[in-house]
């Protein structure tokens, strides 16, 4: 991470304030009485679990929803507070509000020039001035660090690239407040590093920041203060320099949080093996090359790589969405045939997906549905064709209760749950029929620290059982925490396998960036 | 300024009450093309509304006319529970009518509880085979099926009208084109004395009810309803969409054949090209004015079949188009679109300027 963070401009003008902002939705508040305040230059991180309100402040603020009560001021060019008009989308950009979104707003098929001026010209213009605004561009690369080669077509550049434009484009649009959600989801850590230096870059130029983030550490390094969301209310507001992780945790979720270790014992036997395996990416992305390992029963191989490396044929390999083109994969030392997700899960593999809401969760059904999504057929779950709803309901309620399920009841349709009440909703139905083999991908994306620390505990206790675990993480800290040894893909390849003991975050990362493994980690 | 905001949950209250609403507000917008046509406005709805309900006779028209689109109804909202778009409701009802003209004309000699049954399968089969092209289309090569069924009403309808000018056609009738009549042990008995409702009515709530437990309670349903809303999660979870997506498209199918069973066994007696006004496009609104739901669907059917029977009374006695029956029920679509935004999403009205305190 990045060293010593330097003070803003002490006691410099505010650039943004919020007065006593409320939103209700039917009973739910989302936000209760919110007053913030943003100093010029300043970094401020926002922190909170899922559903704490972070995103309805930010939409509030974004003139996508109307605030029932609350003010929100913004500087104008010569530095004086003005209320700014709610509802309006258009008033929040014009008063120099940028937002860089988790999942980019680009078009593939153009370049970066054209992606930044997109919509920043008039429609009765018949020529365009590109010159003028690649000058501009220029300009703003040199004072931001922001290098992107402005002809490039967009879909050739990589994910961190991609984020650069985005700022880019908030930048060119005289953005003086840049709200980034969850910016480093995407990034290796040497990206996250570079990213940090340019915000320090730009904030020393005036810019204001307001950093949306679950990882501790990096808000730890890159903020000046801190403010907590929990429950609708701020918590909290401290400075980053008299945080501390353990703090910062306990005062999102509210009581302390255990931490999960990893207790050393010898794994089993091989439970799944994988010979020279070549797959193909079921989207058409890197296809995975010849890929060698074993997991051994209670074992949890950890996968690292920049998303795109072929981590998803890899993924969509054990999960039976496409078979090898040549190798073969053993579980319990017979030879897997048939691919297919039905005949993997007859195998004993156990899945949990990258994404919850494209692959896991059925939304417009029911909970109790869900959770019977897999072994619907199975004589548990149905006599002659007609389902034994009684049981099923039953089974439901039993598992929702082991689970901590929040939010509903088995006849609660799947989509009101939040992300990480859908999660454990997924693992309950993966981890009913304790696999042999568990495939968990992500298995934390979006969660906020309190679902973080149950899936981590749930996958322990599968290792502890027996289960051979393939985790797949783009979390560094996750994956060093509960992998007992770690490989790293990158452009398809599988790395030499390390115990995670052996491994820092920064050596994964210059793996995951393509450098040979030198051994100078450390 | 007004604006639309996603609705936390949405009421099963109000998910009932939209196409109610709906109904009544398409039924209120026809006020406006009956003034322009210079009609009495009361007396045209008073003769809408006794022409479809009034009497014994005019509810027994009315549910005469319910009896198809429940048929063609509960065929596309099976289809399009499972985001298959099956638009050609009209072809399946015509070849199941050809199937029971085929069967039932003289060349089976049975008793009625044998032919009768007969007919309904044949038909039921032969729109289950119309379907499975489209389906089958998609499945192997992607080919969208909102046009391949569509465009299969027009092979089908000219395909019906050589069968009626060559091989099927009456000897005995006139030099009209038209099928020989099915026989009487294949005829629907009359439920209603002195009027037009046959049993076909009956086989339709049926079918309606049976649906209705397929989808609600069986591994059927289940997947049914898993691959429509989401088929990659539904895939994820071992489920054959394929083969799922090809079991609807053979049951929607086969529900629209048996409307042309019943309409041609029950009603007409024979086949001809007018057999049916259109009562495989209705089903699409009747499908989507009953948000899906099979039982719904019988309710939506009625309410169609109201209107179009008390149109034509209407139009005879103030002189207006019937054509209006067509135009309200288009309007009832539109309105039951709206309603469903409306039960997803809240609208605020907010006065430029004001703060909110």
């Amino acid at each position: 991470m990045t060293g010593s963070s330097q003070t803003p401009a002490q006691q410099a003008s505010l650039a943004l304030s919020i007065s006593g902002v409320t939103k209700r939705f039917g009973n739910l508040v989302a936000n209760d009485a919110i007053s913030l305040d943003l100093a010029e230059g300043e970094i401020l991180a926002l922190l909170g679990e899922n559903g704490a309100g972070k995103t309805t402040l930010m939409s509030i603020l974004f003139g996508h929803y109307l605030a029932d009560e609350g003010e929100i001021f913004v500087a104008n060019g010569e530095g004086h507070l003005a209320p700014l008009p709610p509802g309006s989308p258009k008033a929040a950009l014009n008063a120099g509000i940028g937002m860089v979104h988790q999942h980019f707003t680009l078009a593939d098929n153009l370049s970066v020039l054209d992606n930044i001026t997109l919509g920043t010209e008039s429609l009765l213009k018949f020529w365009r001035s590109d010159r003028a605004a690649s000058a501009r561009l220029k300009e703003l690369q040199e004072n931001s660090g922001l290098h992107v080669d402005l002809d490039a077509r967009v879909g050739r550049l990589s994910v961190g690239e991609r984020q650069r434009v985005e700022i880019l484009k908030a930048l060119y649009r005289g953005a003086r407040i840049l709200i980034l959600d969850e910016p480093t989801a995407v990034l290796t850590p040497q990206e996250s590093d570079a990213l940090f230096a340019t915000l320090k870059r730009l904030t020393a130029t005036g810019l204001s920041v307001i950093f949306i983030s679950h990882k501790l550490n990096e808000v730890l390094a890159v903020s000046d203060r801190l403010a907590v969301l929990r429950a609708g209310r701020k918590v909290a507001e401290i400075d980053a320099k008299a945080a501390d992780r353990a703090l910062l945790a306990e005062t999102m979720v509210g009581s302390a949080v255990q931490p999960n270790v990893r207790r050393a014992h010898i794994p089993g036997e091989a439970v799944i093996v994988a010979r020279n395996v070549r797959a193909p990416d079921p989207r058409g992305r890197q296809t995975l090359e010849n890929a060698d390992f074993t997991i051994r029963a209670g074992e949890i191989l950890g996968i690292a790589g920049v998303s795109g490396n072929g981590q998803s044929a890899l993924a969509a390999l054990i999960c039976g969405l496409v078979a090898p083109q040549e190798g073969e994969i053993v579980i319990a030392g017979e030879p897997v045939r048939r691919f297919s997700p039905r005949a993997l899960m007859q195998a004993g593999v156990g899945r949990i997906p990258e994404d919850r809401h494209h692959d896991g969760i059925v939304g417009t059904m029911r909970l109790w549905e869900n959770l019977a999504l897999e072994d619907i057929r199975d004589p548990a779950a149905q006599t002659g064709g007609f389902l034994r709803q009684g049981a099923l309901r039953i089974r439901a309620k039993e598992a929702m209760s082991a689970f901590d399920v929040r939010g509903g009841g088995p006849e609660t349709e799947a989509r009101l749950l939040s992300g990480g009440n859908m999660q454990k909703i997924i693992l309950a139905r993966v981890l009913d029929g304790e696999p042999r083999v568990i495939l968990a991908n992500q298995p934390t994306r979006g969660l906020d620290v309190g679902a973080v620390s149950f899936v981590h505990r749930r996958l322990l206790d599968a290792r502890a059982r027996g289960a051979a675990i393939l985790l797949m993480s783009e979390d560094l800290d996750e994956l060093l925490a509960l992998s007992d040894r770690v490989g790293v893909m990158y452009r398809g390849t599988l790395s030499a396998i390390h115990p995670a003991e052996d491994m820092t975050v920064r050596r994964l990362g210059l793996l995951m960036a393509g450098h040979d493994d030198l051994g100078d980690a450390a | 300024m007004i604006r639309l905001e996603p609705r936390q949950e949405r009421s099963s209250a109000l998910s009932i009450a939209a196409p109610v609403v709906a109904a009544i507000a398409a039924l209120a917008l026809a006020a406006i093309p009956l003034f322009i046509a210079g009609a009495p406005l009361g007396a045209a709805y008073a003769a809408m509304f006794n022409g479809a309900l009034g009497s014994q006779f005019a509810l027994a028209e009315t549910l005469t006319r319910t009896t198809p689109l429940i048929f063609t109804g509960l065929a596309v909202a099976v289809a399009f529970r499972a985001r298959l778009w099956n638009i050609g409701a009209e072809g399946q009802l015509y070849v199941g009518a050809l199937a029971a003209v085929v069967v039932g004309t003289g060349m089976i000699d049975a008793p009625g509880f044998v032919l009768i049954p007969l007919l309904f399968l044949a038909g039921g089969l032969a729109g289950a085979a119309l379907m499975a092209v489209p389906t089958g289309l998609k499945l192997k090569f992607s080919v969208d099926e909102v046009v391949t069924s569509l465009l299969l009403n027009f092979v089908v309808l000219l395909f019906v009208s050589m069968m009626l000018e060559g091989p099927l056609k009456d000897p005995m009738g006139l030099g009209w084109p038209q099928s020989e009549a099915i026989v009487d042990e294949g005829t629907l008995p009359v439920l209603m004395a002195r009027t037009r409702v046959h049993a076909g009515l009956i086989l339709a709530l049926f079918m309606a009810v049976i649906v209705h437990i397929v989808m609600a309670r069986t591994v059927w349903g289940f997947e049914t309803r898993a691959v429509g809303s989401n088929p990659s999660a539904a895939r994820f979870a071992g489920m054959s969409t394929s083969m799922v997506m090809l079991r609807v498209g053979l049951v929607s199918g086969a529900l629209a054949g048996l409307a042309g069973v019943s309409e041609v066994a029950g009603l007409k007696g024979y086949l001809t090209q007018d057999l049916s006004p259109g009562f495989g496009y209705s089903g699409i609104v009747v499908a989507m004015l009953a948000g899906l739901h099979p039982l719904g669907v019988v309710v939506s059917a009625f309410f169609v079949a109201a209107v179009f029977v008390g149109a034509d009374s209407m139009s005879r006695a103030v002189g207006v188009p019937s054509y209006i029956a067509n135009l309200t029920v288009a309007v009832a679509l539109l309105a039951v679109l709206v309603a469903g935004v409306l039960t997803r999403y809240r609208i605020r009205i907010q006065k430029p300027g004001a703060r909110n305190v």
